[in-house]
């Protein structure tokens, strides 16, 4: 930012449109996960019971498999996204907040991550 | 950070079911973030890692509470297998408080239901009706 010209002193301080992106995706991942996790919970009740050979013979299955990577994904990411108000709530030290944040958006993608490979796995019959 | 007055806080305000319904949220979101995502994540790698694994999950999470021991250091981990347990029922508790709540604030963000009696309506009903899913959810997965 510049600090000569007018226009130099207030480029980039104006609003950028971009206030209600967080607010918008906590509400999108919130369906993603009302959708997903009701799938989850009636699949839960379904199953003939909750044993190895049951579980994982369905969630093996491209459509089951599919639903729960996308499960996983819409859960971290909304999971983020109310964490981090959460640390700017009760965060106050501005270099805390910055590495409660930073250390949750790796725990987030890292452990999305790690769901979405279990799921892979799974379904293309890498566990034993 | 600069000494500036606070609003006041919980200890303040007289208690109402619209702040009982807004904390709410917040534990229950944060509890499934946390400590749901976190068995999720334990209960998928006990999947992809084979019957055994998941076996040993299912004995931590959701053990036969008859069959655990409770002699020299076996109770420690008999322990946390009952507060596992326990946390198991709470999270599915969690999601139905989250959820009912959740849609309560769909409709609060359409501009809707701020009326005071219809406000205070859905804030007593949202945990009510979210309690009566969770029993329903477990009658239905043990008893069906």
């Amino acid at each position: 930012m510049g600090n000569g010209t007018s226009i130099g002193r207030v480029r980039g301080l104006g609003p950028a449109h971009h206030g209600a992106h967080h607010w918008l995706l906590q509400r999108f991942t919130a369906v993603g996960n009302l959708l997903l996790v009701l799938w989850f919970v009636v699949s839960l009740i379904l199953l003939p019971d909750l044993g190895y050979g049951s579980v994982s013979e369905w969630l093996a299955k491209p459509l089951p498999a599919t639903a729960m990577v996308l499960l996983i994904v819409s859960t971290f990411w909304h999971a983020r996204l109310g964490l981090q108000v959460l640390a700017e709530d009760y965060v106050h030290e501005a270099g805390n907040k910055f590495a409660v944040i930073l250390l949750l958006n790796l725990a987030a993608i890292g452990g999305g991550a790690f769901g979405v490979f279990c799921i892979v796995r799974l379904a293309l019959g890498g566990a034993l | 950070m600069a000494q500036r007055p606070l609003s006041p806080h919980l200890q303040i305000w007289k208690w109402g079911p619209h702040m009982l319904v807004s904390i709410l949220h917040r534990i229950t979101g944060d509890g499934l973030a946390l400590a749901g995502l976190g068995i999720l994540l334990w209960w998928l790698g006990a999947l992809a890692s084979g019957p055994e694994a998941y076996a040993n999950f299912a004995g931590w999470v959701w053990p036969d509470l008859g069959a655990l021991e409770w002699s020299g250091t076996a109770i420690l981990l008999s322990l946390i297998k009952v507060v596992l347990k326990l946390v198991m029922i709470g999270l599915s508790w969690s999601f139905f408080t989250h959820m009912c709540s959740g849609l309560r604030h769909f409709v609060m963000d359409l501009g809707a239901g701020y009326e005071l009696d219809l406000n205070k309506f859905w804030s007593i009903a949202s945990p009510i009706i979210a309690i009566i899913l969770t029993a329903g959810f477990w009658a239905l997965l043990l008893l069906a």
